[in-house]
């Protein structure tokens, strides 16, 4: 290759980094708009990220909230649920909840919500949570990186969040994404 | 205000999008041609452009000060109750407002090329202007057409809906602007990029040229990205100044790119090398201060500073992306093969060091974007999802920051074209040996290996930029050399040596950021919560109503040794009609490190009551912040050098440099 040719095919780097960074977004906004692409659903790594410090208060008649301690020493996956009774898609996530809290440790928290209106929004129909705990100045769950309610977390033993799912669960995303992690496939 | 109603305003916008067409073709159809008439039009356009946008932005403040709600934008994001400054800023605190802000910047930058570039030559100013009106051009259309900031609903409601109380912060009133002057101000080191390519030529009068309106940018985007940082640090509450966001790293890369560029820029100067690869980092730099923004509002990349996302937009702003960047990196592919190599020099050399500072510059923006777009990436390419955090960040960026900082000591004192490591090292021996002393220190003082490093790589920088200082001062010549030194030595050099204290500043509150020491506790009235020599006392509790919230104010007392050094107020704010409630976080600072309190929620009632507290002791904290500062004055100070001024008269042999063509 001689020099000018060479320059030439280096002068053109540029431009076809660009078109494949461009060609990708392209990818991803036809994707989003069909719905098969949602850059909110994020999963971590294992031992990616260590649960944040706090502690919180049960919703009133529900029993005793919970804190970073207890989460930590829990014995087996705790799959964390935020959620709110102002929270449209929390009221449809419910029924899979249900079902989901039959095969893994389900712990609920209230998000900005007022303890009567949580308390009556988990006792509907039955509650699917083991354990409940009310942040009602959402300082928690920004801590916990929520960017808006329903949002789950699984946490491994020892405190370690594992997967993070940024709408609402079902039963397939719960045994495609969440269940091969608790049962330590992946 | 029937002039300066909605309609006016948009017809202004629609007015101000024709200039900027014409502003866009006359001049290039003029340089083509030899038309000189066409060429004198550039800057009478880009006035009128800036003229006719201001009319509508204007318009837009009148709109939301009037509470017009039957405008949609203003109904959205404005209310009756909200005091006039938010009502003022709230205007560009939304998508529509801020790209109409963006756009009014991007005409004020082709105002002031007009306005400044006198003394450029004809043609290539009105290149410069031209590419400038495209750019323009294409916002204003997306303006227009898909995020019309003066668009009406009906019927109109009585009042609007109000802001985000957290938005209501006149720290955040005021970073938007700062910040997209600088994201926009890479616009014109762009324009005269692509003017070069076109006219296949790139000298030293042109890296001359360039560099001023480079390190404009950069200033504005430093204090940008120190504005939000520190933004996030007091009012988030969460404890915390650089999170790694998605948005924080699209701030972050043209800010690499950029720094990189006003470097390499001085090689172009000085010594008429590194043509080519200046000319593509200013192309860089404006391409990713652009893709940034279309990440963000496009929704790809979701962040806590979200704007609503919309796919539809985001298509547009990806066409726009395709005609700018695709456009001005295919001209390159096409012309800056033809342009000549500059002047050769030795890797140890004043130039060997600013490539090695661009190196390391670009590897650090290639490790951020590479963490900031690889989970969507990965997602679409393997449907897997993954998130990159803070980790990832740390492990990759201080292994690249640690050299750059030990070269950009040595870099300031070699010379030109050649020169040798020991000479400049043996001046620098007062350096190495406060260095050394870091680092014994540090190993005692500080917990972990990367932060001992840090505090003793920013010492070496402000060490070494005083040394140099010191002697290009001739202090060791004695008063009389100073005396004679003192007036001549160029502005430039005290800004190239106040920016790199800064940066020195900077790395040092962030080592010191990492020794914080932080609890979150749930105590009642009357407990005390030791932390190290500290001990913080909840003393009271109260209740207070703000003009459209109500507030929970917690009394902290902080003593050291049995001596109250401070008492912190931490509150929370409940803004009913929002549903939303905000901390407001106590901060005591002096300077050396900062006492930070933030309250938490409260359950129980009267005396048994417990609160939940976030306390911090942040040691060094305000000077990851004063460090930005003093980074953007040295670059001021630089900008203000005489050779630098845009007006300035030039030689008579720079002026034939810059004729012809």
């Amino acid at each position: 290759m001689t020099g000018l040719t060479r320059r030439r095919a280096l002068m053109t780097l540029p431009i076809a980094g660009a078109g494949l960074a461009g060609f990708g977004c392209w990818k991803m906004l036809s994707a989003m708009q069909d719905g098969s692409f949602d850059p909110r659903a994020i999963r971590l790594d294992k031992n990616e990220r260590p649960i944040p410090d706090f502690v919180l208060p049960g919703i009133p008649g529900l029993g005793d909230g919970f804190d970073t301690s207890m989460l930590r020493q829990a014995t087996q996956p705790v799959l964390i649920n935020f959620f709110a009774s102002w929270c449209i898609p929390c009221v449809a996530e419910m029924a899979a909840l249900r079902v989901i809290s039959q095969r893994i440790a389900l712990w609920g928290i209230a998000y900005k919500d007022k303890p009567d209106d949580a308390r009556r929004f988990v006792s509907r129909d039955g509650s699917p949570y083991r354990r409940t705990a009310l942040d009602q100045s959402g300082m928690t769950a920004i801590d916990w990186g929520v960017s808006g309610v329903p949002e789950s977390f699984l946490v491994l033993p020892g405190g370690q969040i594992a997967w993070h799912g940024t709408a609402a669960l079902d039963e397939t995303q719960f045994e495609q994404h969440v269940l091969p992690i608790a049962a330590g496939t992946r | 205000m029937f002039f300066l109603g909605p309609e006016e305003g948009h017809y202004a916008l629609a007015f101000a999008c024709v200039l900027a067409l014409a502003q866009f073709i006359l001049p290039l159809w003029g340089a083509a041609r030899g038309i000189r008439l066409l060429l004198d039009m550039a800057s009478r356009l880009a006035f009128a452009q800036f003229i006719a946008l201001s009319y509508a932005f204007v318009s837009l403040i009148a709109c939301a000060v009037g509470d017009d709600f039957s405008v949609q934008n203003v109904a959205a994001n404005s209310a009756i109750s909200k005091p006039l400054l938010y009502k003022i800023t709230g205007v560009w605190g939304n998508h529509e407002g801020s790209v109409l802000l963006w756009a009014l910047i991007l005409s004020l930058c082709g105002g002031a090329v007009a306005l400044l570039g006198r003394g450029l030559p004809l043609i290539l100013k009105a290149r410069v202007l031209a590419i400038l009106g495209g750019v323009s051009t294409g916002f204003q259309l997306f303006c227009l057409l898909t995020s019309n900031p003066f668009a009406r609903i009906w019927p109109a409601p009585a009042d609007g809906q109000g802001m985000n109380p957290l938005l209501q912060d006149p720290g955040l009133a005021f970073h938007p602007p700062v910040l997209y002057t600088g994201y926009v101000g890479f616009a014109v080191p762009f324009a005269f990029a692509v003017a070069a390519l076109i006219e296949g030529r790139v000298d030293a009068a042109w890296g001359r040229w360039v560099r001023p309106w480079a390190v404009a940018a950069w200033c504005f985007l430093t204090c940008g990205i120190a504005m939000g940082s520190w933004w996030s640090y007091y009012v988030l509450g969460w404890g915390g100044y650089w999170f790694w966001d998605p948005v924080e790293n699209a701030s972050l890369i043209p800010w690499l790119t950029g720094t990189a560029l006003v470097h390499s820029a001085i090689v172009v100067e000085k010594r008429d090398a590194l043509r080519i690869w200046t000319v593509l980092l200013a192309i860089a730099s404006f391409s990713f201060s652009l893709s940034g923004t279309f990440l963000v509002r496009s929704g790809i990349l979701n962040s806590v500073h979200a704007f609503a996302n919309d796919p539809a937009r985001g298509v547009f702003i990806l066409g726009l992306l395709a005609i700018v960047i695709g456009g001005s990196l295919a001209l390159f592919a096409w012309r800056a093969p033809g342009l000549s190599a500059g002047g050769l020099f030795a890797p140890v050399s004043r130039e060997g060091g600013l490539v090695l500072n661009n190196i390391l510059l670009c590897a650090l923006c290639a490790v951020v974007v590479t963490g900031t777009m690889y989970p969507p990436f990965m997602q679409i390419l393997t449907g897997r999802t993954l998130s990159v955090g803070k980790p990832f960040f740390d492990a990759t960026t201080i292994p690249l920051a640690l050299p750059l900082l030990a070269a950009m000591g040595l870099g300031t004192l070699l010379p030109w074209k050649r020169g040798h490591l020991l000479p400049a090292l043996r001046r620098l021996r007062i350096a190495g040996v406060i260095a050394a002393i870091a680092l014994i220190g540090g190993s005692f003082l500080l917990e972990g290996i990367l932060p001992v490093l840090c505090a003793a790589a920013a010492l070496w920088v402000i060490a070494a930029s005083v040394v140099d200082l010191a002697s290009k001062l001739g202090l060791r010549g004695g008063l009389h050399v100073l005396r004679q030194r003192l007036p001549r030595l160029p502005r430039a050099v005290w800004g190239s040596t106040l920016a790199h204290i800064g940066i020195g500043v900077t790395v040092l509150g962030i080592t010191g950021m990492s020794q914080a020491q932080h609890n979150v506790v749930e105590i009642g009235l009357g407990e005390t919560i030791h932390q190290g020599a500290l001990d913080w006392t909840l003393l009271s509790v109260r209740q207070e109503a703000g003009p459209n919230y109500r507030a929970l104010i917690a009394d902290l007392s902080v003593s050291k040794h049995g001596r109250v050094v401070a008492t912190l107020h931490p509150s929370r704010r409940d803004f009913e009609s929002q549903h939303q409630v905000t901390t407001d976080v106590a901060i005591r600072t002096n300077l050396m490190r900062d006492l930070y309190a933030a309250l938490g929620e409260s359950h129980g009632q009267g005396s048994s009551a417990r609160y939940v507290l976030r306390l911090h002791n942040n040691p060094l904290a305000p000077w990851i912040w004063l460090g930005g500062v003093v980074m953007a004055l040295g670059g001021a100070l630089s900008l203000s050098d005489r050779r630098h001024r845009f007006g300035a008269p030039r030689k008579p042999s720079q002026a034939v440099a810059g004729e012809g063509s």
